[in-house]
Order: C-alpha cells, then structure tokens, then sequence
C-alpha cells in the first residue's frame, strides 16, 4: 500500500558527518558488496570493464567544495555521501502505483517490492535526491534498505548488526539509529552538532542528517613535540668508533 | 529529463485522441456533428487507435511490462494509478457510445449520455495525466501551474483539429468546430509562449548549499563516478540553448502558426481548399505537437543535478 503511516515506532536512519569523511568511498564499496547478495541484490553493473561502465549503487561519495560566505581562504573540501534518506514524507512511495514502494510502519524504512514494481521510473522523478536507481536488466527500482538484512539478522554478532556503511567507515563518520527517539545517541549528536534536512524547502523531511563541517581554528596547531637536545658526547666503544668515523 | 519517445507518443497521441473523442461526445449529444454511421465510425475510430496506441506505447516504457494490471490498485495516492483506473474506465461508455451509434446507428438517449459520459472520462483521464507531472515537485518545469490546463488545452486543440478535418473529408453540412479550432489553437499558442516565459524564469526549488547542508558558495568538484550513471541518463538530460531556441520556433511554426492559419482558411472558405487546408493543418500539427512535447522533457530540470553541479 502507498498510503504512508501517520506515525512510525521507530526512524532508523543514517548520521552522516561531513566534519570528518575523508572520501575515501569504503562507504560506497562495501555497500556494493553487501547489497548486491542482499535484499535488492542483484546490483547489476553494465559494461564493468568497457567503455560506458553503469551500474546500480545505492551510495555514492560527491566531492564539493565550499567557500563560506565570509569569504576567500576560507574555502575547503568537503566530501559528500548520497544515499536513501527514508523521508517521512517520501514522494517516492505515494507517487508508486503497484504499491511496490513502501514505508514501514515499524522502524520508518522505505524499501520496494522488487516483486510487484513494473520499472515505471515515476519514483526515481519525485525523489530529489536521487535515491533510486533503475535495475536496466531486471526491469525494477533498486534502493538502499538501509541494510534489513543486516541490522535485523540474529546470526550477526550484535555489534555487526547496523547497515554495512557504518560498519565500514574508517573514520566514524556515519552513524546508526533511532532518530525518533530523541533520548538516542543519533539524535543527541544531531542536536550537539546542529544536524541538518537536506533540501529541506521541498518538504519530504528526511530521517536521515547531515552534520555540517565544523569551524576550523584560525591558528596553526601547536607542536606538542619538545625540540631536539644536542646529542652528548658518547664515551666507551660507540664513543671511540664515532671519533674513528667522524676524522 | 530523459525525452523518451514512448511518453513523448503516449501523451500526445492519447492527448490528441481523449481530446477527440470528448469533442465528438459533447457535439454528438447537441446534435451539431452527423449522425451517419461512416462519421461515427471515422471519428470514434481514430479517437480508439490513437488512445489505444499510446496507452500500448506507455506499457512499452515500463521495466516490466507484464506486470502493467498491477498499476490499478494504487489510485487512492498515485497519479499514475488514477489515470490507469480512469483510461480504462472511459473505454466503458465510449465502447456503449460508439456500438450504439456505429453498429446500431441509434440515436437514443443512452448513446448520446454515453457520448457525455466519455467526454467526462476523458478530461478526468487528461486531468490525471496533467497531475502525474504536475506533483513531481523536484523539477520545477513540471510543477508549475502551467502544466495541468497545458495538458487538456493542448488535448482539446489537436483533437479539434483532426475533428474539422475529419468534418470536411465526410462532407458535412454543419461543423461546429469550424472557429472553435483556430480558436482553440491561438488559446494553446497563448498558452504555450506563456508557459515558456515562466519556465525561463524559473529558478531550481534548492540550491546546491540546501542540497548538501553546507553553506556559503558551493561547487561540485567531483562526481562519484566518471561515466554517466541512471541519474545523469535519466533525470541530467539537457538540450543546447541554441537547439531549444530553433526547436521552440519549429513549435511556433508547427504546432500554432500554420495550423492556425490553415484552419482559419478552411473555416473563411469552402470547398476543396478547405478540405486540403483542414488536413494539412492536422498533419503538420503533428509533429509540432511531438516536438513542443519532446522539449517539454527535454528542458525540464531536476533537483538530483545540484548534486552534479549542472
């Protein structure tokens, strides 16, 4: 059904801290991996080792570069992870008409029914953030399901249980959750950080936030590291050899 | 947007065929078209080829075509749904509509209703194809308030034209939309020159700083893939200023100014040269339309390209 629910349990969801990515794309490949044997899989590739490579990801690391108002110097990159933002209000599941796309009522994930979509792509229109890639070869709408088959399986070890994403990033900058739960480690760090909608003005209203890079200080680092002492003067065997050499 | 051919097709034939057979409903009803069988049969029949040819090209868009009956079910929040469940639903009294009034050549009151009653099916039917493109509130081409009345005006006008040329080929006596089709053209040239200049207005509903979160200027320095993916295939199609420019002005030629001129003269005069100029105005309204239809895609744009930076 395309009707959305009025309120979900929970709204798991993703952090993503643009503070600290380092685009280095573990994100990106692991993701890859996991779904293209899980829930969705397969995610095709079309011509991997030619000219024309495609294929379907659900994620993907955009490099900008902001300049902030303030003005010039100030300028830096910024890596940028796109993915599935599970809206509460996603376009993407009322626009469906099969009812292939949905919004779960217990935990707020959007998924597809690969089973009843029809690859209309009317989905992949009303997303505006490009959440949804078309499967050529299957002929249906592929998406991130924020990794179900992993955040739910009992055969994991517990600590294993969040989407392969998190799990991979190197350097902590995405985080898993509840994001409904204002009580939660997510939704506190979004509130210290000042967490952000994307594209809020379109009204979908993400689950998902982005942490905004934070200000930089305008000093140099101070050197931790003592300066260097003269070496002394070495007396028996090594002390003798360092003479010999040193004439 | 991606300017697939099969949507292209789709909304301008079944466009120009819901428009057809709601004219020929409406003036059947007020008696003012012929009532002979052969008009019935000329008009009703195209009407069906060219709605049942373009509802055929949309399932040939899909991915999995097979599954198309699945698309009935969702009509209480899906646009496309609706017009699923509405285009079949009309094909109910135009089918009682058309056998009453070709095979039995009855000129009761349930055949002129059904008559009615498509013409209602119709515009319910445009109305819902409008909305599918309407709602899409990522690109801001298609969600402005010109796309709806676009959709039934331009419906209503091809439709009256290929009606007109269908009156003068028949010989008729009377033709209500003799006037009403220049009319109708000069309403959707308006229209359309309208829209346009809204359109060139038109600024994107984000900015590359909202789509991020950053702030300040922001500029895409790198994509996350070197080849073109779905996204950029789908939703980062874009046309030369330069082509759209000629494009728009083939649109002013095909769509609006011949036709125009064409059926005013078939409207001003009689005879054989009315008859050619009602039928070529149809024939050269065709590709105009195809083409004002092509850039209606081609230059919509879509929110996921800030993300490119185009």
């Amino acid at each position: 059904m395309t009707g959305l629910p009025e309120t979900t349990e929970k709204s798991l969801g993703l952090v993503i801290d643009l503070d600290t990515c380092v685009g280095c794309q573990a994100c990106v490949t692991s993701c890859k991996e996991w779904n293209t044997g899980g829930h969705m899989a397969p995610l095709t590739d079309y011509n991997p080792y030619e000219d024309g490579a495609d294929g379907v990801w659900f994620n993907r690391v955009h490099t900008f570069e902001e300049e902030p108002a303030s003005g010039c110097g100030e300028g830096r990159t910024v890596h940028f992870p796109r993915s599935c933002l599970h809206c509460a209000e996603p376009a993407c599941v009322t626009v469906c008409p099969t009812g292939a796309s949905y919004k779960r009522a217990s935990d707020g994930i959007v998924l597809v029914d690969e089973d009843k979509c029809i690859g209309c792509k009317l989905c992949s229109w009303a997303c505006p953030y490009g959440a949804r890639e078309m499967d050529m070869d299957v002929g249906v709408m592929k998406k991130c399901t924020l990794c179900i088959d992993r955040i739910y399986n009992d055969n994991l070890p517990e600590r294993d249980r969040v989407p392969a994403c998190v799990a991979a990033c190197p350097v902590g900058a995405r985080h898993y959750g509840d994001l409904g739960d204002p009580q939660s480690a997510v939704s506190q760090l979004v509130a210290e950080r000042g967490g952000v909608d994307l594209m809020p003005e379109l009204g979908y209203r993400p689950v998902n936030k982005y942490l905004p890079p934070r200000e930089r200080d305008k000093a140099a680092p101070p050197i931790a590291a003592p300066a260097l002492e003269p070496v002394a003067p070495e007396g028996g065997f090594l002390g003798w050899l360092d003479r010999v050499l040193s004439r | 947007m991606h300017p697939a051919f099969s949507v292209i097709f789709f909304t301008t034939a079944t466009g120009a065929g819901y428009g057809l057979l709601a004219l020929t409903g409406v003036f059947f009803a007020l008696g003012t078209v012929p009532q002979g069988r052969l008009f019935g049969f000329l008009a009703l029949g195209l009407a069906l080829v060219l709605i049942t040819g373009g509802l055929l090209s949309s399932a040939l868009h899909l991915g999995r075509p097979e599954r198309a009956p699945r698309a009935f079910t969702q009509w209480r929040t899906s646009w496309l749904s609706r017009e699923a469940v509405a285009s079949v639903a009309t094909y109910v009294p135009a089918a009682v509509f058309g056998i009453g009034w070709v095979v039995f050549a009855s000129r009761h009151g349930i055949v002129a209703s059904a008559g009615l009653l498509s013409a209602l099916g119709a515009l319910i039917t445009l109305l819902t194809t409008g909305m599918i493109y309407a709602s899409l509130k990522p690109i801001p081409e298609w969600s402005s308030p010109y796309t709806l009345p676009g959709y039934i005006l331009f419906a209503l006008m091809t439709g009256a034209v290929i009606l007109n040329a269908l009156l003068l080929l028949t010989g008729a006596e009377a033709n209500p939309v003799r006037f009403l089709a220049p009319l109708l053209i000069l309403a959707g040239w308006a229209f359309k020159t309208a829209s346009w200049r809204h359109n060139d207005a038109l600024k994107m509903p984000a900015d590359a700083a909202s789509a991020t979160g950053l702030s300040g200027s922001v500029r895409s320095v790198e994509w996350p893939h070197t080849q073109a993916n779905y996204l950029m295939k789908e939703m980062g199609y874009r046309v030369a200023r330069k082509h759209a420019a000629k494009l728009r002005l083939f649109v002013h030629l095909a769509a609006f100014a011949l036709p125009f001129a064409l059926t005013l003269l078939a409207a001003l005069s009689g005879g054989a040269f009315a008859l050619v100029a009602a039928c070529l105005a149809a024939l050269i309204q065709a590709p105009g339309i195809l083409t004002e239809r092509w850039l209606f895609f081609a230059e919509a744009r879509h929110t996921v390209m800030l993300y490119y930076g185009r």
